[in-house]
């Protein structure tokens, strides 16, 4: 689970202002914030990434068509 | 839909046939059937983005911020245990396979071999060290040393409820085939009264699909088996829910009782299935006076980043000024005028063999109840 963590820079009036928005939150550090905040944006243009092929989707369709979840 | 936690659904999942033959030649750690479901949830991205057990320093952030050490929000160690003699025969690096019945479910790659304070763990996790606790009790019988690392599924342990198993890749085709783009999610481990019904049936009210997700599993004395849960669900959804809208399937893990922060592991797992909305209620996962009502609402305000969108429910009850079933919020008359839906009465008069009042209980729901000869775990 461990993670490499590399650097980048952001002006310092805005790690600021982010230190003041995180303030009182469960956000640990300036950094946790930014990256919570690039996923978020990062993850609205990602593809919806399936993680099974279509025979294992179809088995799985049926498989719900037999426990009668779907028609 | 909605991204499993972390961004992608974990699948440790491998039949073959040579992991199982390997698998009896390692060391092994027999796992009880609490423990069986847990590794299949794992197996299974239940759990995603945990593709193993705990390492320490992932456990140690988890007790300290209840976040993993990625900084992504996760309130409950997920942890397997080893005595002494266990890991005597596992060093670091080493394969352990996980047996369940004389069967290999699992192997576990041991990253990591560690100790750890069962005092803090409790206090940290369940805001207690007292015993009284049964989530605490269960730490404190744990033994001294656990095991981290990632694990491999081979087998999915047995289930009492075939019909109704459906691992998150199930739910997912099924939430998007069913054409809802936003779904919520209901925990329980209660036989629905009215109260219950009216929360789900709200939530539903704005949102495409309602999953009602049973837990099963290891609970404490007191509380509805688990065949009595899914029994008067049946009959609830057969009479008074609206098919094309509402859907069930079991999640089989124990209860903790960690009341704020098994309200948040129990949001995270239902991200998992695909929800995008989970109901929180009052004493979510709670036991005893452990927590105040609404703690396991407030916590959430810590969880910004959490990715699914909690619902909180105060409390419905019959009033008979209004006339019906209303909730906190949008009756203004004083408590003599309304009866409140108590799991504590309803259970004793179904204990007593009594029917509860139907403004408490669906007939068809209390009937389910009483054709059981020991309806509560014992
Ligand atoms: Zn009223």
């Amino acid at each position: 689970m461990e993670e490499k963590m590399v650097t980048v820079e952001i002006p310092a009036s805005l790690y600021a202002k982010i230190e003041g928005i995180i303030k009182d939150t469960g956000f640990k550090s300036v950094s946790s914030y930014v990256t919570y905040v690039l996923r978020e944006v990062l993850a609205e243009d990602e593809e919806e990434q399936e993680v099974f092929s279509k025979e294992d989707e179809e088995r799985v369709k049926e498989r719900l068509r037999s426990l009668g979840y779907l028609d | 839909m909605i991204k499993p936690h972390g961004g992608r659904l974990v699948n440790r999942i491998s039949h073959e046939e040579r992991l199982r033959e390997e698998a009896r030649e390692m060391p092994r750690r027999d796992l009880t059937l609490d423990e069986a479901r847990d590794l299949a949830n794992i197996g299974h991205g239940v759990f995603s983005p945990l593709e193993g057990y705990m390492c320490r320093e992932d456990f140690e952030v988890v007790l300290e911020e209840g976040r993993l050490a990625n900084d992504l929000p996760w309130t409950i160690p997920i942890v397997i245990d080893a005595d002494r003699d266990e890991i005597a025969r596992v060093l670091e690096g080493d394969t352990l396979a996980l047996f369940y019945e004389g069967r290999p479910l699992g192997i576990l790659d041991v990253e990591e071999i560690f100790s750890y304070e069962k005092k803090r763990y409790a206090e940290k996790v369940f805001k207690t060290t007292s015993e009284e606790h049964p989530g605490v009790a269960r730490i404190y019988a744990k033994k001294d040393h656990l095991l981290g690392g990632r694990i491999t599924l081979l087998e999915d342990p047995p289930t009492n409820f075939p019909r109704y198993k459906l691992w998150p890749k199930e739910t997912r085709v099924l939430f998007r085939e069913r054409g809802w783009r936003t779904v919520v999610g209901f925990q329980t481990r209660n036989a629905p009264h009215i109260g219950h019904e009216y929360v789900q049936k709200t939530a539903l009210t704005f949102v495409d699909g309602l999953f009602i997700n049973p837990l099963i599993g290891k609970k404490k004395r007191g509380d509805f088996k688990d065949e009595v849960i899914i029994k008067t669900y049946e009959v609830l959804f057969e009479h008074y829910y609206p098919k094309d809208s509402a859907t069930m399937a079991v999640l089989e893990t124990e209860m903790r009782y960690a009341g704020p922060r098994e309200a948040i592991f129990h949001a995270i797992i239902r991200k998992n299935f695909g929800c995008t909305h989970f109901i929180v209620g009052r004493d979510h996962a709670g036991v005893g006076n452990f927590y105040g009502p609404f703690e396991a609402q407030e916590i959430f305000d810590y969880y910004p980043d959490l990715g699914i969108v909690p619902m909180f429910f105060k409390s419905f009850f019959h009033c008979a000024k209004c006339g019906g079933v209303v909730n906190d919020k949008i009756c203004p008359h004083g408590p003599e005028h309304h009866i409140n839906f108590s799991g504590t009465k309803i259970r004793e008069m179904l204990l007593r063999g009594e029917r509860p009042p139907e403004t408490m209980m669906r007939p068809e729901v209390a009937e389910a109840i009483l054709s059981f000869d020991h309806p509560f775990v014992e």
